[in-house]
């Protein structure tokens, strides 16, 4: 711990501020809210998470994850969604 | 409460109708998957419904007839494919845009939509309503599972959500048959009317290229079509309008990189200001029914070990059930193939219809049972939602051999019938992973492999057991479907990197919430795909039939007389009475009937002595040929036809243990055993690997709409399926057995 905040203080930033950076939902810890700041990448799977409702601004719940560590299970918008960690990495969050 | 006849809106509807006083109305069904449309078409509909195919494609069309007012005529309900949207990414989707717009054959545009809206799940399911919204038509909302929506404390205000969306919502429950009435007045009062587009606005930038849009070029557009060219996939083909898109998306681009997903942004917000306004949050249980029940169905240790047990359930059930059944068709047959045979002459014509005809589409309909149940429970699983879940547990390792986690369902459906199995995948979106599932689904060993394992089992395998208690041929029977899997993942591994490369398909899954399942959808679900399997695959092996009782039948011995024919049908008889004690032995199509002596004179005899220097490196005579030719049409009539060869038949007492002993016995030309220990193996991995059934190339031409892929599958695994076999024969000879 005391190294990373050293070297996080070396580049000048506190963790408190790289818990708030945006980062994907693939690295999130399960049972961790955040927000949706961005669907990266483009074409169909893009366009299908967007219209699932995964839009800036939505909150999303790590819910847990497979048997395996993928897929993953996610809630938002009241609703469950599973998706591979190679989807979730599209998914740009950060922490509210 | 004024009658129907009287709301002064219905007279927009007479104006209207005087246009096409001729049809019916058309009435489209729109929804999210698991929104509740099924149930609700179900009860509007009751009964009369039909289930076909939109031409060309595998999308099933669901219509049905809905007394909209006792003094109309019943209007025509279309059922569209559960949809998250309209952007035409998946065939489903494309259809039911075709659909709304009129672009499908002998079907009009819709004079109106019930989009069906899940309370629960408010949002998401309002941005497929935004969507139909866009494309101008009267629409009605029915709005579904409002009291589940209670519970989970979302309290909707169905006028407050009509308001904002200018159009009639209707909450409905349909299994108590409750907001119906409301819902068919509603409908009624907007036909004519055409819905108010969707509020929502673009940037301004966007807004700017939009007008632009609308009024440059020679024809003006209105800003749906022009909104719709800015966003669609494939640009337009007028030439003017095309560079003016092309600039403008240049210019949206350079703003804003991910330009394109402006619209979809914009719906939501304009979604969540909506719900915003109708749905008052009350506090809730902090868990759901459903993530209660996902703590056990889909826990890192528990969610396996049920999914097993689900699989062995499913599994038991279907061959210890469906034997019963299996056996009363099979003996329905038979009794009807002895009939006919006692009221026609006897003749070529008797001959066609008892062992051809009957014989053959006997065959075919004794699978029906297993079908059936099969689906019964498919049906089942889907209905509650746990097949979502078995997807979402498998995915990692279908992934491996870069398949979806939804194919894992029709896999192993296909362990009891590839037919199923194969009609299952159309649950699986992308065109190529459905492909790879189709192609590798027959490898899984299914019921009709059973039998020949069990008579070369029971012929050369029988009675040893390993460390007193593993019997070699349940180990044997074991290796058997561990082979087909082996090679099945082999196979789509190979097909994905060849001439099925993709990328990894995506998983995203929605995982519904836990329902009781609704035994009337199940039904019909049942009834549907029993209907199609019948009426599709049994022309197809209605023919097969013919052609094979033909080939075994012709050149006719000069001696063929009635004696002859008499003994024909009391060896269809003993094949029948076979299938007692040997349940899954069915009659052999088209060779039920003859004696062993017709049969090496005849064209299929013909072509086993043809084809005995290609199969005898696999340790095969010309009779086993004989065999294998007819277990082409359906694998387990390689045990009726070897009854026929071997002359097993003659004398009606007598049990299958007479096959198995003249099996044993048969000795080929120069008195050498023909079947030996090393024989029977290699003729079990020939079947394990070959396409040796014709309802399953029936249904693949049926579900990939071609003969390339159909005839490819029956390529590719007869080649694996003779390589695999010499390596067995060879190998074992090479290592001193005989």
């Amino acid at each position: 711990m005391e190294i990373a905040e050293n070297i996080n203080a070396l580049f000048g930033r506190t963790t408190e501020q790289i818990s708030n950076a945006p980062r994907s939902l693939d690295i999130l810890p399960i049972g961790t809210q955040a927000r949706v700041t961005g669907v990266t990448g483009s074409g169909a799977i893009a366009r299908r998470l967007l219209e699932m409702g995964v839009v800036p601004g939505a909150p999303v719940r790590v819910i847990k994850a497979a048997p395996l560590g993928d897929p993953i299970e996610v809630r938002v918008r009241g609703y469950h969604l599973a998706l591979r960690r190679t989807e979730a990495k599209t998914i740009s969050v950060t922490s509210d | 409460m004024s009658s129907v006849l009287e709301s002064p809106s219905l007279d927009s509807q007479n104006a209207d109708a005087k246009h096409a006083p001729a049809r019916p109305l058309v009435i489209a069904l729109a929804g999210n998957p698991n929104a509740g449309k099924t149930t609700l078409f179900n009860s509007l509909t009751g009964l009369r419904q039909k289930v076909a195919n939109y031409p060309g494609v595998t999308v099933e069309r669901k219509e049905g007839s809905w007394t909209i007012a006792s003094d109309l005529r019943s209007a025509r309900l279309i059922d569209l494919p559960g949809l998250y949207s309209l952007d035409a990414a998946s065939m489903d989707e494309r259809i039911a845009r075709d659909v709304l717009t009129g672009n499908i054959p002998n079907l009009p545009a819709p004079d109106a939509i019930v989009a069906v809206v899940d309370a629960t799940n408010l949002e998401r399911n309002l941005y497929l309503v935004t969507q139909l919204l866009e494309y101008g038509r009267p629409l009605v909302i029915a709005l579904t599972m409002v009291d589940l929506a209670l519970k989970r404390g979302l309290e909707i205000d169905a006028n407050e959500l009509a308001e904002s969306l200018c159009v009639p919502v209707i909450p409905v429950t349909a299994q108590q048959r409750v907001g119906l009435d409301d819902l068919s007045k509603a409908v009624l009062r907007v036909i004519g009317r055409k819905a108010e587009g969707a509020r929502w606005r673009l940037s301004d930038c966007t807004e700017c290229e939009l007008m632009a849009l609308m009024s440059g070029g020679g024809d003006s557009i209105d800003r749906q079509t022009a909104l719709r060219t800015l966003y669609a996939d494939e640009l337009p083909q007028d030439d003017g309008l095309r560079e003016a898109i092309e600039s403008a998306r240049e210019r949206l681009a350079h703003i804003n990189v991910n330009w394109w997903q402006e619209p979809l942004i914009a719906r939501y917000d304009w979604i969540e200001q909506i719900s915003s306004r109708a749905v008052k949050k009350h506090a809730a249980p902090r868990l759901s029914t459903t993530e209660r029940i996902d703590r056990i169905l889909t826990h890192k240790f528990f969610g396996p070990l049920i999914l097993i047990a689900v699989m062995l359930l499913v599994f038991q059930t279907i061959f210890s059930w469906a034997n019963l059944p299996m056996d009363l068709v099979d003996k329905g047959f038979g009794r009807l193939g002895e009939a006919v045979g006692s009221l026609l002459a006897p003749g070529l014509f008797r001959d066609l219809l008892v062992d051809g005809i009957i014989a053959g589409v006997g065959g075919v309909l004794v699978f029906l049972p297993q079908i059936l149940l099969l689906f019964f429970f498919i049906a089942i699983l889907e209905d509650t939602g746990y097949m979502a879940r078995a997807a979402f547990l498998m995915d990692r390792l279908m992934r491996g051999v870069g398949l979806h986690g939804k194919a894992f369902m029709p896999l192993l459906s296909s362990f009891a019938c590839a037919i199923p199995g194969i009609m299952a995948t159309r649950t699986i979106e992308n065109p190529k992973d459905r492909l790879a599932t189709i192609m590798i689904a027959p490898f899984m060993s299914c019921s009709a492999r059973l039998p020949v394992y069990t008579l070369m089992i029971a012929a050369f395998f029988s009675g040893r057991k390993f460390f007193g208690f593993l019997s070699v041929g349940a180990l044997m029977i074991m290796a058997m479907y561990l082979l087909g899997i082996m090679v099945a993942i082999g196979v789509a591994w190979v097909l994905k990197r060849t001439i099925l490369k993709a990328p990894t398909p995506p998983l995203v899954l929605e995982l519904p919430p836990y329902r009781v399942p609704n035994f009337l959808t199940i039904s019909q679900m049942m009834i549907s795909r029993a209907w199609l399997f019948l009426k599709r695959a049994g022309t197809v092996i209605m023919a097969i039939s013919i052609i094979l009782w033909a080939l075994a039948t012709f050149p006719r011995p000069p001696q063929a007389n009635v004696v002859n024919n008499d003994a024909a049908v009391a060896q269809a008889t003993k094949a029948g009475e076979e299938s007692e004690t040997d349940a899954g032995v069915k009659t052999a199509p088209g060779l039920a009937g003859q004696s062993g002596e017709q049969l090496s004179q005849s064209y299929a005899g013909r072509a086993g002595h043809l084809i005995e220097p290609v199969i005898r490196p696999l340790g095969f005579d010309w009779k086993m040929g004989v065999a294998l030719i007819s277990s082409f049409a359906a694998r387990e009539t390689l045990v009726s036809t070897l009854s026929v060869i071997y002359n097993v038949g003659k004398d009606r007492d007598s049990s299958s243990d007479s096959l198995v002993n003249a099996v044993r016995e048969a000795k080929r030309e120069d008195g050498s055993p023909a079947w030996t220990p090393l024989v029977a193996l290699s003729m079990m991995v020939f079947f394990v690997l070959a396409m040796q059934c014709m309802s399953t190339v029936a249904v693949v031409r049926r579900e990939t709409n071609s003969w390339r892929w159909p005839l490819f599958m029956i390529a590719y695994m007869t080649v694996l399926a003779y390589i695999a076999s010499f390596i067995t024969y060879q190998g074992g000879r090479l290592l001193g057995f005989n």
